[in-house]
């Protein structure tokens, strides 16, 4: 099994998300390192580059590159931002992470800080998880009295503040721009880009925003060497990445496992499809990707390129397992909703667009579909995608063109007989309520 | 300059426009709805998608900024597919309402989907309904029909200034509203009207009154404040329907105030004046014109002949014509008087017999923009001026400009003022000459020689904080002007201000002049409609009351310094001739003839703006009933008074007349030294303002205008150490009393207002008793 945790290794400790447990753990050792060397900052970058880390929050763009955009002789504040806004549905790793390992976060981000001249970072944490935000708190505080953080840190002459603010649950808050902008008080809504953060930020100021698996890796990158994460990894795909599986499996939960590792393996650490039924479809990367038919994603290797090339996206690692007991336009109809509810309302196709979606999979899964209903679905989402501001437009069509895609059959079939190809009594089934057995 | 290709044709463009931009230069249309080139880059309805080589997906054009070489195509088979895409997307929400809808032909939306709908929709669910919002008695909300673009949000926090309205909730649950049981209350408020691309906010006084294609569509120029503001008068069936803006860059851009827009309604007021009426004791009896001018010219005739011209004086509001200003005075200096004058609120005319020319702006509307520092004396800026105000306000936003004040008001003028000091009435001009003083210290200059006596008596020792502080900001801009406001102007020494604005404006190498208080506060010097040497200025007229009359366009109590003590002169006069488009009681009350003149809209002539601009008009409809363009009736008038020069057959030949050839030479502000006033400040003194829905008749008598916030009862505002001097609380009833009488008022809190000083509006019939607009008043809880 090529399962080497960096981020979730040695959290089976009992107050894991102490600083003192996470210094047992040889945590903080690399900002030392750097503050006592006076690492240059471009050697920083330089090993970012060689890392080949990609972004984890799911668009998967280098990291080091994305530090070399920030312009260095930028007079006045500098802003770092860790997106913790973990609002898609299937993702549940960022929240894992800064419940048990939040120092692992502070550290990365003081690191990128040093790197990029920064002089203020806001971590902004989904709303829902407030307990982990007090928790994420209370770790700063650690981390300020302990001087690894705030004014002269570890006694240089470099100085990062890095504050907690927690959102209030809207997903598009998760799209950097729209963070950006709740962040400073206003409504979270995307800016259009260009300006790109790296220049026009919080505040107009120079941002980098990197997801909290992301900051989380930089410890182990500064520490280990760049080379060494790459080489956990894929040409290209470097270092460990966590898996939220979720869905029809026995054991749902975070998995760290070097990228490019198998989808079996994944599975089989999943403990297989619950109850010995077949594997129907996967989602791969989170409710936005495109969904996967089961003798596609059991070919796949888990990295960007691969899942990339098989028609989907690695995405932020949210694995949804479905079996055949699911209805795939129920499935698509709850997918859709949240599309629906969640547009920011700001521009047009996405506004009106995912609602119309949603109201057509809506009146299919209840058997008012008509004959050009699959048709409209694909023009529809044709027309939402590529023409938003963000990407929350390309999310909300992608699942509808992956699902009748790949699963038009059983559309038609709702469409002709007014019914569902899975027959209820199995649906039942698949949707009990679920006990791990280990439990 | 960039070189790039649109739609395979090549056009050069400046550096840092957009796709939009050079689509514009190359005369290339791209459909839009959220864009409008006043306001900031939304980027959110997606129509103006275009396609831009090796861009992999269609951009907006809005948004998009143009690099060299960049080849656009904007008609493409992608491009429309991308626009037909999210014309659709506009429509599946939208009511398509547009028999009932007044925005209909003359709607974006509408005309875009002309060309980009499709006959059917595809959509059949259910359509989205939003519910209708009260944004008060000008603009109407018709919510469903709203697309989202946020034109009216990015218009009130950018434009207006103040943030009135936002897009809450996502999704299609968006919607645009005001803060929670709140109206739009700006003063521009009407200009959401222009904006809104679709017709989810429309005009509330001109609702279901017509079709915009049955609509005639005329020039004209607004009565009203002194910027000109360009206007299109709307006609139908020989009425004045609604205002549009006429787009002028140079004087109100694409804007119009409320009073501009709306004032309108007052023209079909049931107080118009529609046939001459000539007082029988205590009736009125209409007769025809013949018979009204005969006894006009008798009477005056006969005053003349009796008691010697002098008897006779002449006022006329500032918002009349040049036409009728320029025939005003010939007629009164025909019977042999000098006594004409049309500055009525002003109350200091000291500079009268030393000023070099007639009192301006001192540099052009459009210069405002390439200002760095600006000093803003004596104003309500935000009201007088609203657009004047909005065009400083885009200055500070993109340009820098630092803006500082001096004046006993400091109400929220929308925009950041850096430095100000917040003084008395009283304390005016020491400001001023502490200012100077400072600023020539800073400069190592001397200050003029004529004023150094004066600075030694009145300055004495240092120049306050806030002085320094306005004269360090002047000292480090490039560009400086200054701007004397109306109550700089209606200041008891307002003269003294002049004198003392000039100095600074030396020392500090900028330009100063006066932001104007009516239309033709510029034209009415040109037309000669002031006292000549031997003349009696407005005050003196109603100081030493004279026998006979003549009153144009202004009403007694309202439009004057002291509308008690005008009422009085001209109700112990022999003769009153009121020449007037708005009967009113208190023209009622002293009159002896009523003779119906039309305003604006029916009749020809000039307004001479605050930058010295000469802004002719014609009639947009015929006059209402029997009343007659005013320069008509002072042309027969000289006629039937025997008096040469009265032959004009237009009123373009009136104004060439008055105006001649070259009006820049003749406007200066120059002003030589006035020597001190010494007064004595025992009490509290009085700042008042005139509320921009009362300033002239014809806003007073706009329905409209006078519900919304701006046309609220006056109440006594003072600032917190004020009251609590007087031990009263803000709420408090108080009675207000003057010299000349008293009246009772609601006390309010307002830091706004110098201490020692009580703000109470003017042109009110709730605050007329209290005389002068400048002076001192006595306040005690009722």
């Amino acid at each position: 099994m090529s399962a080497h945790p960096l981020i979730l290794a040695g959290l089976d400790g009992d107050r894991t998300w102490r600083l003192q447990d996470y210094v047992a753990r040889g945590g903080y050792e690399a900002l030392k390192k750097i503050i006592r060397d006076k690492t240059p900052p471009d050697e920083i970058i330089a090993e970012m580059k060689a890392s080949g880390l990609r972004g984890r929050g799911g668009a998967g763009f280098p990291s080091g590159l994305k530090w070399s955009f920030m312009p260095r002789s930028f007079p006045g504040d500098k802003y770092l931002a860790c997106n913790s806004d973990e609002g898609e549905p299937g993702t549940f790793k960022d929240r894992d992470i800064l419940r048990y390992n939040p120092h692992t976060v502070i550290e990365g981000m003081v690191i990128a800080a040093y790197a990029m001249g920064c002089t203020r970072g806001y971590n902004y944490i989904h709303g829902e998880i407030f307990e982990v935000y007090q928790r994420f708190e209370e770790a700063l505080a650690e981390a300020r009295a302990a001087g690894l953080l705030g004014q002269h840190i570890l006694r240089s002459d470099f100085s990062f503040d890095l504050f907690a603010h927690h959102g209030y649950g809207a997903y598009i808050c998760g799209e950097e721009t729209a963070l950006l902008e709740s962040i400073e008080g206003k409504k979270g809504q995307p800016r259009f880009k260009p300006p790109f953060p790296a220049s026009f930020g919080i505040y107009g100021k120079p941002t980098t925003i990197n997801n909290t698996e992301t900051f989380a890796s930089v410890p182990f990158i500064l520490s280990g060497g760049g080379e060494a994460f790459q080489n956990l990894g894929k040409p290209n795909n470097g270092g460990t990445k966590i898996f939220s599986i979720s869905g029809h499996v026995n054991r749902p939960g975070n998995y760290e496992l070097n990228l490019g590792t198998p989808f079996s393996e994944l599975l089989a650490l999943a403990g297989g499809v619950r109850g010995g039924r077949k594997l129907k479809a996967v989602i791969p990367g989170g409710s936005s990707a495109p969904v996967l038919p089961a003798n596609v994603i059991m070919d796949c290797t888990l990295d960007y390129d691969a899942i990339s090339k098989a028609g989907s996206m690695l995405g932020s690692g949210a694995v949804i397992v479905m079996d055949e007991s699911t209805c795939m336009v129920k499935a698509l109809e709850r997918l859709s909703y949240f599309y629906h509810e969640e547009s920011c309302g700001q521009c047009t196709p996405c506004r009106e667009g995912t609602g119309w979606l949603y109201r057509i999979i809506h009146r299919i899964e209840h058997g008012l579909g008509r004959a050009d209903d699959l048709d409209l679905l694909r023009s529809v989402a044709g027309n939402i995608s590529g023409r938003t501001i963000c990407a929350l437009g390309d999310a909300a069509a992608m699942p509808v063109q992956s699902f009748v895609k790949h699963f038009g059959d059983e559309f038609a079939y709702h469409v002709e007989h007014k019914k569902c190809l899975v027959p209820p009594e199995i649906q039942a089934v698949g949707s009990q309520i679920y006990v791990s057995p280990s439990c | 300059m960039l070189e790039i290709e649109i739609d395979g044709k090549a056009v050069q463009v400046p550096d840092g426009c957009t796709v939009m931009d050079a689509a514009t230069v190359a005369g290339v249309h791209i459909p839009h709805f959220c864009y409008h080139k006043k306001l900031s880059i939304a980027a959110s309805c997606r129509m103006c998608l275009v396609q831009v080589e090796k861009a992999p997906k269609p951009l907006p054009a809005c948004a998009t900024p143009v690099t060299g070489g960049m080849k656009v195509w904007t008609q493409s088979e992608a491009v429309v597919k991308a626009q037909r895409g999210v014309m659709e997307f506009l429509l599946i929400n939208h009511p398509l309402d547009c028999p009932i809808c007044d925005q209909g032909g003359e709607c974006q939306l509408q005309d875009i989907a002309v060309g980009y709908g499709d006959v059917q929709s595809r959509y059949q669910e259910e359509k989205r309904v939003v519910f209708n919002k009260n944004f008060g008695p000008l603009v109407s909300s018709d919510a469903s029909r709203c697309i989202n673009c946020t034109r009216c949000v990015r218009f009130t926090t950018e434009i207006a200034g103040l943030m009135e309205l936002g897009q809450a909730n996502r999704s299609e649950h968006a919607e645009i509203m005001t803060f929670v049981e709140r109206t739009i209350d700006s003063e521009l408020s009407g200009n959401l009207i222009d904006l809104c691309p679709v017709g989810a906010l429309t005009s509330k006084p001109f609702r279901f009154s017509a079709r915009s294609w049955e609509l005639s569509r005329l020039r004209s120029v607004s009565p009203h404040d002194a910027l000109g503001t360009n206007l299109i008068v709307q006609t139908r069936h020989d009425k004045v329907k609604r205002v549009l803006p006429f787009e002028n860059s140079a004087v109100n851009d694409c804007w119009l105030s409320d009073k501009d827009r709306f004032s309108y309604e007052a023209l079909a007021s049931d107080a118009r004046l529609t046939q001459p009426l000539i007082r029988q004791g205590e009736t009125w009896q209409e007769v025809g014109w013949q018979e009204a001018l005969e006894f006009v010219a008798t009477h005056l005739q006969g005053i003349a002949r009796e008691r010697g011209g002098d008897a006779i004086g002449a006022l006329a509001s500032p918002h009349s014509t040049v036409e009728e200003l320029f025939l005003l005075q010939k007629l009164v200096r025909g019977l042999g008087s000098q006594n004409v004058d049309f500055r009525l609120r002003q109350s200091d005319f000291r500079a009268d017999p030393v000023r070099a020319g007639a009192p301006w702006l001192g540099m052009a509307v459009a210069d405002v923009d390439t200002l760095d520092r600006l000093l803003v004396i004596g104003s309500f800026l935000r009201k007088d001026a609203p657009l004047l105000a909005q065009r400083v306000r885009q200055a500070v936003r993109r340009n820098g400009l630092q803006v500082s004040a001096v004046g006993p008001n400091a109400e929220d003028w929308l925009l950041p003022v850096r430095e100000r000091a917040l003084v008395a009435p009283a304390d005016m001009v020491d400001t001023l000459a502490g200012i100077a003083v400072a600023l020539a210290a800073k400069r190592g200059e001397a200050l003029a020689e004529a004023l150094v006596e004066d600075v030694a008596a009145r300055v004495g020792g240092e120049p306050s904080a806030a002085a320094n502080a306005i004269a360090e900001n002047l000292a480090s801009g490039e560009k400086v002007a200054l701007w004397l406001g109306n109550l700089a102007v209606q200041h008891a020494r307002g003269a003294e201000l002049q004198v003392w604005a000039q100095e600074i404006a030396r020392l500090g190498g900028g330009s100063f002049g006066f932001i104007g208080e009516a239309a033709n506060s510029v034209g009415g010097y040109l037309a000669g409609a002031v006292p000549g040497a031997q003349g009696a200025d407005a005050q003196a007229l109603i100081r030493t009351p004279r026998a006979a009359y003549v009153l144009l366009g202004a009403e007694p109590a309202l439009d004057f310094a002291d509308g008690a003590a005008t009422e009085a002169a001209l109700g112990a006069a022999a003769l009153v001739v009121a020449l007037g488009a708005f009967d009113a009681p208190s023209i009622r009350n002293v009159a002896d003839v009523m003779l119906p003149i039309t305003p604006f809209s029916e009749t020809a002539g000039t307004f001479v703006n605050c930058e010295g601009r000469v802004q002719s008009f014609n009639a947009v409809v015929q006059p209402l009933g029997n009343a007659r363009p005013g320069w008509k009736v002072l042309r027969v008038l000289g006629n039937l008074l025997e008096i040469s020069g009265f032959s004009q057959e237009t009123a373009e030949a009136v104004r060439d007349e008055a105006l001649g050839d070259n009006i820049s030479a003749r406007l200066d502000n120059a002003v030589t030294r006035v020597a001190p006033a010494r007064t004595v400040v025992t009490g509290l003194q009085r700042v008042a303002d005139v509320p921009i829905h009362f300033a002239d008749p014809l806003v007073r008598h706009a329905p409209s205008l006078q519900k919304s916030g701006d046309a609220a009862a006056p109440v006594a505002r003072m600032a917190q150490p004020t009251l609590d001097a007087l031990g009263l609380n803000s709420g408090d009833r108080v009675r207000v009393s003057s010299g000349a009488g008293q009246v009772e008022l609601t006390a309010v809190v307002d830091d706004g207002v110098a201490r020692g000083c009580v703000r109470v509006a003017a042109a009110h019939p709730a605050t007329v008793a209290l005389g002068p607009l400048v002076g001192e008043l006595s306040v005690e809880r009722v």
